[in-house]
């Protein structure tokens, strides 16, 4: 579904992205994990089109969309979840959904936001209070059923369990995979590996703005840098 | 209706009408500080339909809206590549433009000005007013409205749930243009005389005010900034040669107490809920 061939991505002198390529496949959970400054944000931004590279391919459903601006590329089924929820605060919860569904036109709009209020009883109680008053694991999920209303046949997170304490973290996750179960496919990028070497089915190192290692989640468990590094595990 | 009310109620619908040009562009993050210049365009635009051609009232306040969403949109291209304070100078800059090539123009009266020879009543600055404000409510309720808030409040964001943010900027730029060109179409109508010095620095400030005092969170800030810039002077009056210094007072004031406008979406949320508790509406 998604393919990133071998793609720079340059901050000025910075080279935050060197000949990084990874693949998403249908309804495949893959995560994307590494220390800070390993490039990861930046993986992300650039496959959602909001940070330019410098050289190789993005492809989504087979066509290559590196010269897609962001909004078309949430038209064609990307979307992202970014860091730290970033959700509307000074706009309702109901506005930062009809917003997600911003690319979409038509009546079912209005029914994709009802099922989101269906699947959360909490923004169901809040949906014309502004999003400021919701607490930190509300956001998340208002993010994420933002990103949902827009229908997305890939979604990426960025750290979404960031700032949240673990019982709100677990659910996410429980979240995550039901999300994959209804046949979204997810890239997701944590630094909390165990969890998502829990979730996913494939991953990725990414170190200093190279993939480092790729493989099955078992395989990477197995690596013992990875173990030592992430997993908190020694020898 | 005495002339003293009905010549003020006339300006504070120009006011008000001038204040929403610069609203729709800075619902979308963008301050413009050439309102004066658009102005100046429709007022010009509907001098020239009206005495030259003699366009009916209709016709030169709508020519004189096109006219200014016309050259703003032409604009937007190359202002809408700065941001911040360039994009204030730039805005200016405009402005200054403007009004300069009005006063090299013996066309366009030079620095003496045009007498217009059609004029309207204020009922029609009012009634236009009116439709003018109901229209940005409404638009502000759609999707492009929420559109505009999320690039003024994240761009980044705002790409991220699928906004054209560059369609949505040039869009309220050029439609702020229009509004601000009917503005200077009512003005030049109901006075019946226009001159490049009056479409000055001063001016795109006071509007630029109007909105700021107002807030740009929703679209009653520019309709109370408006009133509030219209109306506070003019009760002003029996302090005679204080009242400016008064005034001055009240907008530090302002600026202290509610640095984001008069009127917040967090202010509109809080009256909602006390007057229908449990439901919150903003």
């Amino acid at each position: 579904m998604l393919n990133v061939e071998n793609i720079d991505v340059r901050y000025g002198a910075i080279h935050a992205l060197k000949n990084v390529s990874i693949s998403v496949g249908e309804s495949e959970i893959v995560t994307v994990v590494g220390s800070n400054g390993a490039g990861k944000s930046s993986l992300l931004r650039a496959i959602a089109g909001t940070t330019k590279v410098s050289k190789g391919s993005i492809s989504f459903k087979k066509q290559r969309i590196n010269s897609l601006s962001a909004p078309s590329r949430v038209k064609s089924g990307l979307t992202l979840v970014p860091e730290g929820r970033q959700i509307f605060v000074s706009m309702t919860v109901e506005e930062n959904l009809l917003l997600g569904a911003h690319s979409r036109t038509g009546s079912e709009v209005k029914n994709s936001i009802e099922s989101i209020f269906d699947r959360f009883s909490n923004l169901a109680e809040r949906r014309n209070q502004l999003a400021s008053v919701l607490s930190g694991g509300e956001q998340q999920m208002l993010a994420i059923g933002r990103a949902m209303v827009a229908k997305p046949r890939l979604m990426m997170l960025d750290e979404p369990s960031l700032g949240l304490s673990p019982i709100l973290v677990s659910q996410l996750f429980e979240l995550i995979k039901e999300l994959h179960s209804q046949g979204i496919s997810i890239l997701i990028v944590e630094q909390n590996t165990k969890l998502a070497l829990k979730t996913a089915q494939r991953g990725y190192i990414l170190e200093l703005g190279s993939v480092r290692q790729e493989g099955t989640v078992d395989e990477l468990a197995a690596d013992k840098i990875l173990a030592e590094a992430y997993l908190g595990e020694s020898n | 209706m005495s002339g003293y009310l009905a010549g003020v109620l006339a300006i504070l619908g120009i006011n008000i009408i001038f204040a929403y040009s610069i609203y729709i562009t800075a619902a979308t993050g963008q301050l413009n500080l050439g309102g004066a210049g658009f102005q100046a365009i429709g007022a010009y635009a509907c001098a020239i339909l009206s005495n030259e051609i003699g366009l009916p009232i209709s016709l030169t306040l709508m020519f004189s809206a096109i006219l200014g969403g016309a050259i703003s949109f032409l604009i937007a291209f190359p202002v809408l590549r700065t941001k911040g304070v360039y994009m204030v100078l730039a805005t200016f800059a405009i402005a200054e433009i403007v009004a300069g090539i009005i006063l090299n123009s013996s066309y366009l009266g030079g620095p003496t000005g045009m007498i217009i020879n059609t004029y309207i009543e204020t009922e029609v600055v009012l009634i236009v007013a009116i439709i003018v404000i109901l229209l940005s409510f409404y638009m502000m309720s759609t999707r492009i409205g929420l559109a505009m808030r999320a690039v003024h409040d994240d761009e980044a964001v705002a790409d991220l749930m699928g906004v054209n943010k560059r369609a949505i900027q040039v869009g309220a730029f050029a439609l702020g243009g229009a509004i601000a060109g009917l503005s200077g179409g009512l003005y030049a109508l109901y006075f019946g005389f226009i001159e490049a010095q009056y479409f000055n620095a001063n001016i795109s400030i006071f509007v630029l005010l109007y909105v700021l005092i107002g807030g740009t969170q929703t679209a009653w800030g520019p309709l109370l900034g408006a009133s509030f810039f219209t109306l506070i002077p003019e009760a002003l009056r029996i302090g005679d040669d204080w009242r400016f210094f008064i005034f001055g007072v009240i907008i530090v004031a302002m600026m202290i107490l509610r640095p984001e406008g008069i009127v917040t979406r967090d202010a509109l949320d809080r009256v909602s809920t006390r007057l229908f508790p449990g439901k919150s509406n903003v």
